[in-house]
């Protein structure tokens, strides 16, 4: 229809809209004038008045019907029609609960899932950060090196950006740090952030108590002990004490004077965690490690955030950021050559959870809408049986007058009552689901997790369009049946064959294809992500998991100045070196995938001529003799460290594997030298790679230092232990009393635990696809279930024909289960091309297993097949219990 | 028992709008006109005319007003609108081409 034509019908389409009745009277009289100028036409004509009237309504046809297609013809009648439709399906539903309750529990299993996973990805997309103000001019800012590698900013580097950054209103640091707390007698693990002395007032957040961090805080060397704690910690360990302000409280066994308590619902910068405090950024060395690092431009720990001025353009900003970090590179050849400043948005913020859960939410987006297609389908199927019953209803109302499109419109009408109800079951699951992936999280990594869903105007929005489809197609899939419908019908009866005729099952067989399709792909996702958590969580991270302990002694609290530190150290080592069950102890700076990051420094090796950008950065640790013992990492060549590579003689480093391929082209470089924090070391040693941040990084090279080269005065402690980890921590403990009454232990946990919770986030898609996997097959089966039951009941005729002839009950069986496990043999058929294209997409989150893994598609197959099995067996007893003599009779 | 079978889609309306074009009329008057004109042979039932009559005024081709007929009663007189004379034209235009066109090869002679 054309904009003209368009405009010229709004009239009288207008007029039926708003003024039904009254069209509606106007069409009546208009009927009744012309059968009674007929009727006079008639007698004009010579007819008796009788034989006027019957003649005139004879030509003019059952006026009811007239009326009915003249409605239809001016159309806009769904002010009319659809309270009637609504009742009317009300009705319906009622009269058969148990198909209603099926299809809508169907439905809000669908829509409830999309419903809660769209609100996690949108928490993460649109509202990272409750109460913060102005988040959509907020960015995140991370420095690049060469080859797009993402790396953090300097201290230094910070105060230059936001001093020079004149389009940006301000800027601040929000640094992730782990911490003991101590409470009574023992400690735990809560996650805090370092942020510089403006963070509260840049937010906009006011501390409900107390205050937030003024303007100096930030500077000097642990100058400023002072924490502003969230209201979680506020309530849960402090009950709610309104005196809290200017109590102190232990952090790494340091007292810090709590100045503030941070307001209800506000959780901090940092995608996926719960901040539990935030100290100033003076307080650095406390929380990291690797020493002192507000005065070094090449330590770079800082995670950082801008808020761009308002009307300003990413775009400029980011112009103007790069041309300061081009100036920085100028000005400080050394630390920064080579090295840019980059804008992210916050949901791509490379340093917290936010890129590394958005790979597993869009896996998650995906295997949702399957569930959902696969609701569909077993509703639609479920309509389908139920349009078969309801044929006879249908024809009738054809006959009677109404249009195909007035039942069609019956039919979308029903479809949405089913679809409504189901999302507003969805809604009630999503919201109870709202808090299911913090809670996975924070059992798998051992610390507390936010990550909000939330059903705001968004997610009603989305549930409300996916309601919209879904009515268009289960209220479609029976209209498509209708199609058949003549007015005939009715009075033919239906002789049912469904075992052998194909003709009308073909819409009912190929929703289960699909479904079984469906199921299939999200099977082998489902067993592609558990085979890959399997083996992530048993591969080797290259060094021994299961007898290593590792813990760490409060020295810097308890006054231990470095001379000190190193007699401590030495004199632990040994006591512990004597005991019982304790086969090594070692001392490290950082320990492998934790939390604290690790040092990096530039490099230069002889003969290894870098590109003219590239600046040479490996990332190192500080370690003590017998390290790698104790550890199991396994020495390739030449030394480890001994207690002999001190302050006193020459710099020595032990180089991994890649580094060597990378740095000396492979060859053996023992006795050659490294240039590494500004002077020559010499390697002593090589050692294989192992896994450092993260279990699913590649090799990358890494070296290790003397810690006593390179000192920290409170590194972790790595025990290797043939004793249970209670009694390693009771000995331990024991030993450190022995030397100083006054030190305290932090939490003690096995290697293995590091690996379980730095691969929480894997656990966390596993469960969710898992539970979906299984949701969608228990579907599938149940939509198997029914089309095997329907047939069978609609083909005791022919069963018991065949029965009668000769066809004994394992025959029966063997048919029914036969043509089941047909369809989803069509299905698995479609499922598996489908899955090997579709299964890549999981690559990121595959960890060590192909996509086309066969062992992962045969189990699948296995599943598969055998619940279909199951799903044919119930009908398929019942066809062989088929009664001959009944079925014939009847 | 709706349209006549044989009567070719969209000819009903083409015909409804063509009466209207020499004068305005009342559905019954359309009836008679129709039955007059094409002596039957097409077969238009009454029943079919008010739903193409409705129709035809929602797409804006006809307008509908009441005025007494002669003998003072009420009636619902239609008329052409712009829009439906143009829309006469192009199905007229149209069906002379197809009508051509098949009684072209209809009287074909058998070789």
């Amino acid at each position: 229809m054309d904009i003209e034509q368009w405009l010229h019908s709004l009239p009288p389409r207008l007029r039926s809209f708003f003024h039904p009745n009254q069209v509606d009277q106007e069409m009546k009289e208009e009927l009744r004038e012309h059968l009674e100028q007929q009727i006079r036409e008639n007698i004009a004509q010579g007819m008796s008045p009788e034989r006027a009237r019957y003649s005139a309504m004879r030509s003019l046809g059952w006026i009811t019907q007239i009326e009915q297609q003249c409605r239809d013809a001016r159309g806009g009648s769904v002010l009319r029609d659809f309270p009637q439709d609504l009742h009317y399906g009300f009705r319906q539903l009622r009269r058969s609960p148990g198909f209603s309750a099926l299809a809508i529990l169907c439905l809000t299993l669908g829509i409830g899932a999309n419903a809660a996973v769209f609100s996690w990805l949108e928490g993460i997309l649109f509202r990272p950060y409750p109460l913060v103000a102005h988040q959509e001019r907020l960015f995140a800012v991370a420095g690049t090196v060469p080859g797009k590698r993402i790396d953090l900013l300097s201290w230094p580097d910070f105060h230059d950006l936001r001093r020079n950054c004149t389009l940006c209103e301000d800027s601040f640091v929000s640094t992730i740090a782990g911490s003991t707390l101590n409470i009574g007698d023992h400690a735990e693990v809560t996650t805090g952030s370092i942020v510089s002395a403006n963070y509260f007032d840049t937010l906009g957040v006011h501390p409900t108590l107390g205050r937030g961090f003024e303007a100096g805080e930030d500077a000097g060397n642990d100058a400023h002990p002072i924490v502003v704690i969230s209201y979680q910690m506020w309530r849960n360990r402090f009950r709610s004490d309104r005196e809290i302000i200017g109590k102190a409280q232990r952090l790494n066994n340091v007292p810090h004077t709590i100045i503030g308590v941070a307001p209800e619902g506000f959780y901090g910068t940092f995608v996926g965690r719960a901040i539990q405090f935030w100290v100033p950024v003076s307080m650095q060395e406390t929380f990291g490690s690797g020493g002192y690092k507000l005065e070094d431009r090449g330590a770079r720990w800082i995670e950082s955030y801008v808020r761009l001025k308002p009307g300003v353009s990413r775009a400029q900003v980011q112009q103007q950021i790069s041309a300061i970090a081009a100036r920085l590179q100028t000005s400080y050849p050394a630390t920064n050559r080579g090295r840019s400043i980059g804008l992210w948005a916050l949901w791509q913020t490379p340093f917290n959870h936010a890129g590394e859960l958005l790979p597993s939410f869009e896996v998650m987006v995906a295997v949702v809408a399957f569930v959902l297609l696969i609701a569909c389908a077993n509703v639609g199927n479920l309509l389908l049986v139920r349009s078969f019953v309801r044929r006879h209803e249908m024809s009738v109302r054809l006959a009677i007058g109404a249009s195909r499109g007035r039942l069609l419109k019956q039919l979308l009408t029903e479809g949405l009552i089913l679809s409504a109800l189901g999302t507003a079951g969805g809604f009630l699951m999503a919201y109870w689901c709202r808090q299911l992936v913090t809670m996975l999280l924070s059992v798998g990594s051992g610390t507390a997790m936010y990550l909000p869903g939330a059903i705001d105007g968004r997610v009603m929005a989305m549930s409300a369009g996916i309601c919209l489809v879904v009515t268009l197609i289960i209220g479609l899939v029976p209209a498509l049946q209708t199609r058949h419908l003549d007015v005939a019908g009715p009075l033919k009866t239906e002789s049912g064959g469904v075992v052998g005729v194909r003709s009308r099952g073909w819409i009912r067989s190929g929703l289960v294809i699909f479904q079984v399709c469906l199921s299939f792909i999200l099977l082998v996702g489902a067993a592609l992500l558990l085979e890959s958590l399997y083996r992530i969580r048993t591969t080797s991270p290259g060094f021994s998991t299961t007898r290593v302990a590792v813990t760490g002694v409060s020295l810097v609290v308890s006054g231990y100045d470095v001379p000190r530190a190193k007699t401590f150290q030495n004199e632990l080592i040994d006591r512990l070196s004597r005991l019982p069950g304790i086969e090594s102890a070692a001392f490290a700076a950082v320990t492998p995938l934790g939390y604290a990051g690790y040092s990096s420094s530039p490099i230069a090796v002889d003969g290894y001529q870098p590109s003219p950008n590239e600046q040479p950065e490996v990332e190192y640790n500080q370690v003590g003799p017998r390290y790698l013992a104790t550890l199991g990492i396994p020495l390739l060549s030449g030394r480890e460290f001994a207690r002999s590579d001190d302050e006193n003689t020459p710099p020595v480093v032990i180089v991994n594997r890649t580094m060597v391929a990378r740095y000396w082209g492979g060859q053996d470089p023992l006795g050659r030298r490294l240039w590494v924090k500004g002077r020559w070391a010499r390697v002593v040693g090589v050692v294989a790679d192992s896994k450092y941040e993260s279990m699913g990084e590649t090799p990358k090279p890494f070296f290790y230092v003397p810690l006593r080269q390179d000192f920290v005065r409170e590194p972790d402690l790595n025990i290797r232990t043939t004793q249970s980890l209670q009694s390693t921590l009771a000995a331990v403990l024991r030993e450190v009393h022995a030397l100083d009454q006054n030190l305290a232990l932090y939490e003690t946990i096995t290697l293995q635990e590091q690996v379980n919770r730095a691969t929480s986030p894997q656990l966390v898609a596993v469960t969710l696809v898992s539970t979906l996997g299984g949701l969608a097959l228990l579907l599938a089966a149940v939509g198997l279930y029914g089309v095997m039951s329907y047939s069978v009941a609609q083909s005791t005729r022919e069963l018991g024909l065949r029965m009668a002839l000769g066809a004994d009950a394992a025959n029966l069986l063997q048919l029914v289960i036969s043509r089941g496990l047909r369809l989803t043999a069509g299905g698995i058929v479609f499922g598996a091309v489908a899955a090997l294209a579709l299964t890549r997409l999981l690559g990121h989150l595959l960890y060590n297993v192909s996509p086309h893994d066969p062992v992962v598609f045969g189990l699948a197959l296995a599943v598969m097949t055998t619940t279909a099995t199951f799903a044919c067996l119930m009908p398929a007893w019942r066809a062989s219990r088929t009664n001959p003599a009944r079925v014939l009779r009847d | 028992m709706s349209k006549p079978a044989d009567l070719v889609q969209g000819t009903l309306d083409m015909l409804i709008l063509k009466i209207l074009a020499l004068e305005p009329l009342n559905g019954w008057a359309i009836s008679q006109r129709l039955k007059q004109i094409s002596s039957d042979v097409l077969g238009v039932s009454d029943g079919s005319l008010y739903p193409a009559l409705h129709k035809l005024e929602h797409r804006g081709w006809i307008r509908a007003h009441w005025k007494s007929s002669e003998n003072n009663r009420r009636a619902k007189f239609y008329s052409l609108t712009p829009l439906g004379s143009k829309q006469l034209e192009k199905e007229t235009a149209n069906w002379n081409r197809v009508s051509a066109a098949i009684s072209g090869i209809v009287q074909l002679k058998e070789a």
